[in-house]
């Protein structure tokens, strides 16, 4: 078995909405993402992607269930664990603006990240140099306050940010969709590279596909607060058997107008159904093409098919 | 530049934005007919948002100079009590960061509601009514639920729905949509845009799109133009754009489009070199990064057609 860095165990988060109603972000996942590996997080707008993120580096308290670090469970860890996870796990914010203080420089921001980790001034300086330049900015960007850089920028700069304390676990919520295709390839490349030289282990979270099918070794797909399917990244875009996810990849725009024009969709039809009142059984039946009588009345466990896909669904693609 | 006969909706002579010394944006011109989707492309940082906030005239301490006429009424020079009355009912925007866009202390069904009644002779409660309306044409479930929360407590993606349902509250006569679907999974973006498509077609809506996803663009526009460093560099219709690119620029744009079925962990090709310090360059800002640049490309080559309406600015095109 592969050791696993950081393992989400029954985890669970509700929010409240209103005074009486309970919205499950998370309704139970089990995950685990292996020392090395880039585990892809996709799915549907809302399903509580980023809210598995925030709850794995820590951000976030679960409702239930655990989040282990080294096999260590991290509710109540002592001290010096405590300094580690915080250094060890790092998260690249879905929106660069808000993840950025308007106040501050690009500079002085990734500084103060560093001098609440305990660097010294010195080192933090010439670290958050590095760590600017390795995310592909001039460290002329260090003296420029977030509204005078562009998107991609300020993208970058988070960026940096993440990296600057050499973490073992990132958490990166759609790093590259503020970026244009050729930057987007830049960053990417320097994923890699912190992957293969570092040993960077990384949770990345995207809405585009063909990203996520270049960067992952495995993707997890969600769906309402659930893992509704689990696969290599080869079987997952070949041979998908949820339906769900059969949708999704439908959905992929082809960066060639005449096939684009021409091919088809699966378009969802039926309510989008409300988190804070989930449908009985399964919670995508009320959409699904496939959907009989036996998913209106009982949830589909994730269950293995195969040695290393996994699915949650009664009638799965063939 | 499109046919004589269509008067444009939207036509930009000559558009300048400077910061300080740095001209974001360098003299350029286009035009969009009633009904016409115009996709604006080019890398992080070259100019499309600043192009977009120009024209909305939301831009402080900026030199700005040329005209853009919107149905024959010049907006650059409206002073600013005429600018804020065309805002969100003649020309509305949809913010690259949805973020920064919606207020953080204002409930999002009121910030709907807001923009309704500021240009809508309306009540209350029918603008209540439209906004829940508005909210479930974007997909949110639960609209009238979802109506009371705040920014806070939605996903990134549903926080993005909320600025779309803003911009098209008022039906606007032209649409400045710059990245409008970044932060929402492929099925959710697909029936945003085909929302836009019906605006488009059935209210004669111009639309500027400002996207990196050329899946997007070569599925929604009919138009493309090309920017580096501030300058438009190709324009052409969208079909013709990606079957025959002529600048070298958008050659490495369409090359560096990461491919669902490439290797994983095989770089992405990118474009070599950075686009920093493109606009003290006298001659073609591209041509440092140019693996065909030559002597000629020391004077900056203008913006010429080649074919019919496409249009490049390159010395080494035939
Ligand atoms: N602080 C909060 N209070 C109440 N509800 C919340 C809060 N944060 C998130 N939610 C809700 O939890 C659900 C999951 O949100 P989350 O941000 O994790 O989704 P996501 O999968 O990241 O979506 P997106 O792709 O749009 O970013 C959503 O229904 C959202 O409205
Ligand atoms: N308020 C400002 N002060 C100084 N420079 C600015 C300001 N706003 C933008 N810039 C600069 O102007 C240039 C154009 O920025 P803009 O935001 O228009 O780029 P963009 O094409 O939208 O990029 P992206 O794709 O990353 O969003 C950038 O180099 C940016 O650093
Ligand atoms: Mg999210
Ligand atoms: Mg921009």
């Amino acid at each position: 078995m592969t050791e696993m860095l950081i393992e989400a165990k029954g985890l669970a988060r509700h929010y409240l909405v209103g005074r009486h109603r309970v919205l499950r972000a998370l309704d139970g996942v089990d995950l685990g993402v292996a020392r090395g590996a880039t585990l892809g997080l996709v799915g549907e707008s809302g399903s509580g992607k980023s809210t598995l993120g925030r709850t794995l580096v820590g951000l976030q308290k679960p409702s239930l269930g655990q989040v282990l670090f080294e096999g260590k469970d991290t509710a109540t860890p002592e001290p010096s664990f405590m300094a580690r996870l915080r250094r060890e796990r790092q998260i690249i914010f879905q929106d660069p603006s808000g993840a950025l203080n308007p106040r501050m420089t690009i500079g002085a921001t990734v500084m103060e990240h560093l001098r609440v980790q305990g660097w010294s001034r010195a080192d933090a300086q010439s670290q958050a140099a590095a760590a600017i330049e390795q995310a592909g900015l001039a460290t002329s960007f260090l003296s420029r306050y977030p509204h005078e850089i562009s998107g991609g920028q300020r993208q970058r700069a988070v960026i940096a940010r993440a990296i600057s304390t050499d973490p073992a676990f990132i958490v990166a919520d759609e790093p590259v969709s503020a970026l244009d295709v050729s930057i987007r390839a830049q960053i990417m490349n320097l994923l890699h590279q912190l992957q293969r030289e570092r040993g960077l282990t990384m949770l990345f979270i995207s809405h585009d596909l063909s990203v996520v099918a270049h960067m992952c070794s495995d993707v997890a797909v969600m769906h309402l607060g659930r893992i509704v399917e689990r696969a290599p990244r080869a079987a997952l875009f070949k041979t998908p058997r949820h339906p769900y996810t059969g949708a999704l990849l439908s959905a992929i725009p082809i960066p060639d107008p005449v096939r684009e024009r021409q091919r088809m969709r699966i378009i969802l039809k039926g309510e989008v159904p409300n988190p804070a009142n989930k449908p009985s059984g399964c919670s995508f039946h009320t959409r699904c093409p496939r959907a009989t009588e036996l998913c209106h009345r009982v949830d589909p466990p994730l269950r293995s098919i195969g040695t290393e896909h996994q699915i949650a669904c009664h009638h799965p693609l063939e | 530049m499109t046919g004589e006969a269509s008067t444009p909706l939207l036509k930009v002579e000559n558009l300048l934005v400077a910061f300080g010394r740095a001209k974001a944006v360098d003299g350029i011109s286009f035009d969009v007919a009633p009904g016409e989707m115009l996709g604006l492309v080019g890398e992080s940082g070259c100019g499309k948002s600043t192009t977009a906030l120009a024209l909305m005239r939301l831009l402080r301490d900026a030199e700005i100079g040329g005209t853009a006429h919107l149905n024959g009424v010049e907006l650059l020079g409206l002073d600013e009590a005429a600018m804020r009355a065309r805002r969100g009912a003649d020309v509305a925007m949809i913010f690259q960061d949805p973020g920064t866009a919606l207020h953080p202390m204002i409930r999002v069904g009121d910030q709907i509601v807001e923009a309704l009644t500021a240009h809508l002779n309306i009540s209350r409660r029918e603008a209540r009514k439209r906004a829940i309306d508005l909210l479930r044409k974007v997909g949110i479930a639960a609209p009238e639920e979802r109506f009371s929360v705040y920014p806070h407590e939605m996903s990134g993606g549903m926080c993005q729905r909320v600025v779309i349902a803003m911009a098209m509250a008022c039906a606007p006569r032209l649409l400045l949509a710059d990245e409008p679907t970044t932060a929402l999974d492929v099925t959710v973006q697909a029936q945003i845009l085909e929302l836009l498509q019906g605006l488009v077609r059935e209210e004669g809506m111009g639309v500027i799109l400002i996207t990196h996803d050329l899946g997007v663009v070569a599925g929604m526009t009919d138009r493309v133009a090309v920017m580096y460093a501030g300058a438009i560099v190709e324009m052409a219709a969208t079909e013709e754009l990606f079957a025959t690119p002529l600048h070298p620029y958008t050659h490495g744009l369409l090359r560096s489009i990461p491919q669902l079925d490439s290797g994983w962990d095989e770089p992405v090709p990118t474009i070599p070199g950075s686009v920093q310090g493109a606009e003290l360059q006298t001659g073609c800002r591209f041509a440092p990064r140019c693996a065909k640049a030559s002597d000629a490309c020391r004077t900056p080559p203008a913006l010429r057609e080649i074919g019919e309406n496409h249009f490049v600015s390159c010395w080494n095109t035939p």
